[in-house]
This record gives C-alpha cells, sequence and structure tokens, in this order.
C-alpha cells in the first residue's frame, strides 16, 4: 500500500513572527523555515507503518516555491521514498491544495494519507477534511492513535471534553494531532541518502486546477499588546485585589 | 442575507460555542436558522428559546456519534438559499464545516474573531501572534467562530419555529464507536468565568488535586499548560494554549506556568490574569495583571483556606 504525506514549509515554530512593514503578511524574508510540526507527526506516523510491514511507500507532497524542496528532503530524510512538488510562488488556499492533492490520490492510487491537522501558519485546520469530501472518503481527523488492520482502521481522536475512538474503513484521510507520535531525528546516513532521493517538480498552472485565490487579505496587524500589573506580596493582598479592586471573585 | 448556524448540543441543550456563533450571525443578518443534529425534544425546546434564533430545523435520522461523513450531506441540504453557513470552531466545526465548505466549492474562513460586514472578516493566524483582515469571494460562505470573541446569544426571549430537517443516511465508510468524556461537575473550559490553570511546576498528577480544591472554592474550571498534558499530569482536553483550547474567561489563575508563547496564545484575552510562579522572572509576569512570587504549594492551600 502506497500512502501520501503533504507536507508545508513553515516559519519554524521558535520564531517570533513579525507583520511586514506594508501591513501585508508576516514577513518570512530571512527567517528560519522547518517543516510544519503537525506534519512531522504525520511523516512519523508513516514512516512506523512502514517499519510495521503495513506500507510499502511513502509519498511526500509539498506546494511552494524552491525552498519546499528542502522540507520534502528533511521528510526523506524521516524516512520519505519520493516526493512530488508543486511550485506556486504564491499562497496556495486550503481548498486548492486539497483539488491538488485528490489528483495526485487518484494518480498514485494511495488508499491512506496521513497529514497534518493544521499548519501553524495560517492555522486553517481544512485540508484533510476538504480531501476527504472531494474523495469522498472517510476522515479521521485530530488523531491521537491509529490501528491499522488489514482493509480498515481504528482511531483514537481528541475532541473538546475527552477522546472518541472511530472505526473507519480505508481508503481514508488521517489528520493528526500532537500526541500521536514523537518524531524522530534524521540520522546523518539517512540525511546523505535523502539527497539522492527523486522530486518530481510540476508547476501549479500545468495541473490543471483553478488556482486562484478566493480570499483577499486586506491587512495583517499585530493584535495589540497585553501589558502587564504589578506583583502582590502575599495571599492577602491577592485576595484583597481580586475583590475589591477588579471585584472577580 | 441569510445565516445557517450549526448546532452543537449535548442532549439537553447547544453549547457555549453554539450560542456565541448565534450572536456572530446577529452581525450578518436577521434571519437565521438554527440546524440541531440531535433528534431529542428537549434540545430542540431549548433553541427555540435562544434569542436572535428565526428558525430551529431538526434533523433526523443517523445522526449518532455526530459523524462528519453523515452529516455533511444533511447540512448542505439545509443551507437552501443561506448566504452563509457558521459553527463554533470547536472540534465539532472544525472536523465538519470544511467538508461541507469544500462540497460546495467554498474556501471556508476559520476562527473568525471579528465581523466587518457579511463579506469581511478578521481572524487570528500564527497562534493569534497576528489578525488578519479577509475578504471573501465565494457567493456561500463558511465560517467558523472563536467562541470567546463573541457573547453568548441569551438562552430566553426568542420565539422560532421548529421545522422538519434532513434526514441523515448512515455511511458504510465509517463507524463510531465510542466517545470517553473527562467527568467533572466543574464548569467546561471553555465556558467558565475563572479557570485555574496549571503548569509543570505542579511537578505530578497527585499535585494537581490543590487546584481542584482551589477551583472547587471559586466555582472554577482546570486547565493546564501543554507542559502538564505532556508530563502525563491531566488528560490532553484539559490543555489551554495555541495547539488546545482558547479560553477568556474573566478571572485567569496561572500556576507553575512560565508562560510559554504556545500557552499565552490560549488564555492571554482573558480579562484579569493571576500568574503565581517561584520564578520572578518567569514570562508569565510580563502579561499578568497581579503576579505573585513565591511557593504555590504553600500559596495555593492557603488561598484556598482564606477564600
Amino acid at each position: 500500500m502506497k500512502v501520501l504525506v503533504p507536507v508545508k514549509r513553515v516559519i519554524d515554530y521558535n520564531v517570533k513572527i513579525r507583520v511586514n512593514s506594508e501591513k501585508s503578511a508576516v514577513e518570512t524574508n530571512n527567517v528560519k523555515m522547518s517543516m510544519n510540526p503537525f506534519d512531522e507527526i504525520a511523516v512519523e506516523e508513516a514512516v512506523r507503518l512502514k517499519e510495521a510491514g503495513l506500507v510499502d511507500e511513502i509519498i511526500i507532497v509539498s506546494i511552494g516555491n524552491k525552498g519546499v524542496q528542502e522540507t520534502i528532503r528533511t521528510a526523506f530524510a524521516m524516512g520519505g521514498d519520493r516526493g512530488i512538488h508543486i511550485f506556486n510562488e504564491n499562497n496556495t488556499e486550503p481548498l486548492v491544495v486539497a483539488k491538488i492533492l485528490k489528483d495526485i490520490v487518484i494518480n498514485e492510487k494511495t488508499d491512506l494519507v496521513i497529514m497534518g491537522k493544521q499548519a501553524i501558519d495560517d492555522d486553517a485546520n481544512q485540508t484533510g477534511q476538504m480531501l476527504a469530501a472531494l474523495l469522498d472518503w472517510p476522515q479521521g481527523t485530530f488523531a491521537s492513535k491509529i490501528e491499522l488492520n488489514n482493509k480498515e482502521l481504528n482511531i483514537i481522536r481528541e475532541i473538546d471534553g475527552g477522546l472518541e475512538t472511530l472505526n473507519i474503513k480505508l481508503p481514508c484521510i488521517i489528520t493528526t494531532d500532537l500526541r500521536l507520535n514523537e518524531p524522530r531525528y534524521a540520522s546523518l546516513p539517512n540525511i546523505m541518502k535523502a539527497k539522492k532521493k527523486e522530486i518530481i517538480e510540476i508547476l501549479i498552472a500545468d495541473t490543471g486546477i483553478d488556482f486562484k485565490n478566493r480570499l483577499e487579505v486586506l491587512k495583517v496587524e499585530e493584535p495589540p499588546v497585553r501589558v502587564g500589573g504589578r506583583k502582590v506580596e502575599n495571599v492577602d493582598e491577592l485576595i484583597n485585589v481580586l475583590k475589591n479592586e477588579v471585584g472577580v471573585i | 442575507m441569510s445565516v445557517l448556524v450549526i448546532a452543537e448540543s449535548n442532549s439537553k441543550e447547544v453549547d457555549r460555542g453554539t450560542l456565541s456563533t448565534i450572536t456572530a450571525a446577529q452581525k450578518i443578518s436577521d434571519n437565521i436558522s438554527l440546524l440541531v443534529l440531535e433528534d431529542v425534544e428537549e434540545v430542540l425546546q431549548n433553541c427555540k428559546n435562544i434569542k436572535g434564533v428565526t428558525k430551529v430545523i431538526s434533523a433526523k435520522g443517523e445522526l449518532e456519534g455526530g459523524l462528519a461523513e453523515n452529516l455533511a450531506p444533511v447540512i448542505i441540504e439545509a443551507i437552501k438559499d443561506a448566504t452563509h453557513i457558521l459553527s463554533s470552531a470547536g472540534t465539532f466545526g472544525k472536523n465538519i464545516m470544511p467538508r461541507v465548505a469544500a462540497l460546495k466549492d467554498s474556501q471556508q474562513i476559520s476562527d473568525v474573531c471579528e465581523i466587518i460586514d457579511q463579506d469581511t472578516f478578521v481572524r487570528p493566524i500564527y497562534a493569534g501572534n497576528a489578525l488578519a483582515t479577509i475578504k471573501s469571494l465565494d457567493k456561500v460562505k463558511f465560517l467558523t467562530v472563536r467562541a470567546t470573541a463573541f457573547q453568548a446569544a441569551e438562552t430566553h426571549g426568542g420565539s422560532a419555529d421548529i421545522i422538519e430537517g434532513p434526514i441523515a443516511k448512515t455511511n458504510r465508510l465509517s463507524t463510531f464507536v465510542k466517545r470517553d468524556l473527562s467527568e467533572s461537575d466543574r464548569p467546561e473550559l471553555t465556558a467558565a468565568k475563572i479557570v485555574v490553570s496549571g503548569g509543570r511546576g505542579i511537578g505530578s498528577a497527585d499535585n494537581f488535586a490543590l487546584l481542584d480544591t482551589l477551583a472547587d472554592k471559586l466555582g472554577a474550571a482546570v486547565g493546564a499548560s501543554r507542559a502538564a498534558v505532556d508530563a502525563g499530569y491531566v488528560p490532553n482536553d484539559y490543555q489551554v494554549g495555541q495547539t488546545g483550547k482558547v479560553v477568556a474567561p474573566e478571572l485567569y489563575i496561572a500556576v507553575g506556568i512560565s508562560g510559554a508563547i504556545q500557552h499565552l496564545a490560549g488564555m492571554k484575552d482573558s480579562k484579569v490574569i493571576v500568574a503565581i510562579n517561584k520564578d520572578e522572572d518567569a514570562p508569565i509576569f510580563q502579561i499578568a495583571d497581579f503576579g505573585l512570587v513565591g511557593d504555590l504549594f504553600q500559596v495555593i492551600p492557603e488561598l484556598s483556606e482564606k477564600l
């Protein structure tokens, strides 16, 4: 069985982001970029399935500028087998991403897609569900545990208030939550091997999909900064300010 | 303009997020239909009374487990001439809404925190470290709404008609097995007026009992930082932060939490923030309204006792 893992290149989660001077976007020039953390978890899960003998090949796909090839190679170093790079200089919206992935799934005849539940840049949390809709496949979103048996999958999902267990049939889409696994660090030999793995590059204009954005970003701003107040000396003073000064208890 | 709000309910009433979503919907149109995806009379009667709702649509059929595969066709059938489809941005809405939006070929807008006009919305990006103002060019718009950004609609004073809605059919692709919800008499984290949260400084699962005592005194919900969840002190649904829940209570008490950006993203809109930490340089003090430097194992019992 082949598994497809889409990965997104985003600003590294440790970087404090800055809005650009035109207030049109978050500055990405000269900023450290990394694989979206939820996508790393997706790659890790796919590699574990392959190590368990349940998956034969892991295809990594990423959409974006030239830089995303580095992200695809990071996924290779973790255990991805080959890559597809859909070249788009501009931002690609989730619905367009889902349409592109749908065509790849059909062309590659994959039965399983594992992907991050959301990217930490636009925080949309949409693409997996949209892809499931377009393929008319079941979806197992926000997975914290999956068990693959034959042609079906048991999944534990993180939901508000607790956990939920579903049983879904393959082919299906899984989106990963934080606690699904802890991604490995790539070893040096695997990083070296990753350089030789194949990446096919396709221009977004050649996919035949209408990739025009539906959302117009009018402006991007930093939120109002919360300013700290003061220190209190002891419990009595704390109770006093909460009761009498701000009246919240 | 007309709005279809997808309700999330618990066999009794809709959740706080749905009530906030109804308030958000009122900023778009006065014509608001509420689609209820549970065939429970009590839920329907409660929905009918919610102020601002003009019509309650009662779905029937295979609704158990709230499976996205079964519910998406129901929502699509209920859309009719609605121009805006809204749900709360909890895990329920996040799971279902994009599936529906994609089938209607619309680019959803997630986590809306402000409605400027019928086409223009503000939403947080980068875990709330930036706010984007976005104009949608789609004819039918799909929005999930950040519950903490809108007041809850009043649960009384409305008199909506209840009409029969679409019938959900089962699919053979997915099956609901079970739901394990954390049992608690305390208020739900995202709806609580006061939240007491613990971080790695709490030190163990057993020590979290200190916070339970304090929370019970205050009628508060208990939350946690990602560090405390990852350390196994409390279940994942306690997590407040970028990858957990977003809360904005009247009072947020952060205990033994250093104040990582990821945590602040989930609580910085709280009205009053109190930080209790033994490290006086902890970043949490930079945003807290009131800080108390001290050993939580002395401070928390004392606080519980004196309240």
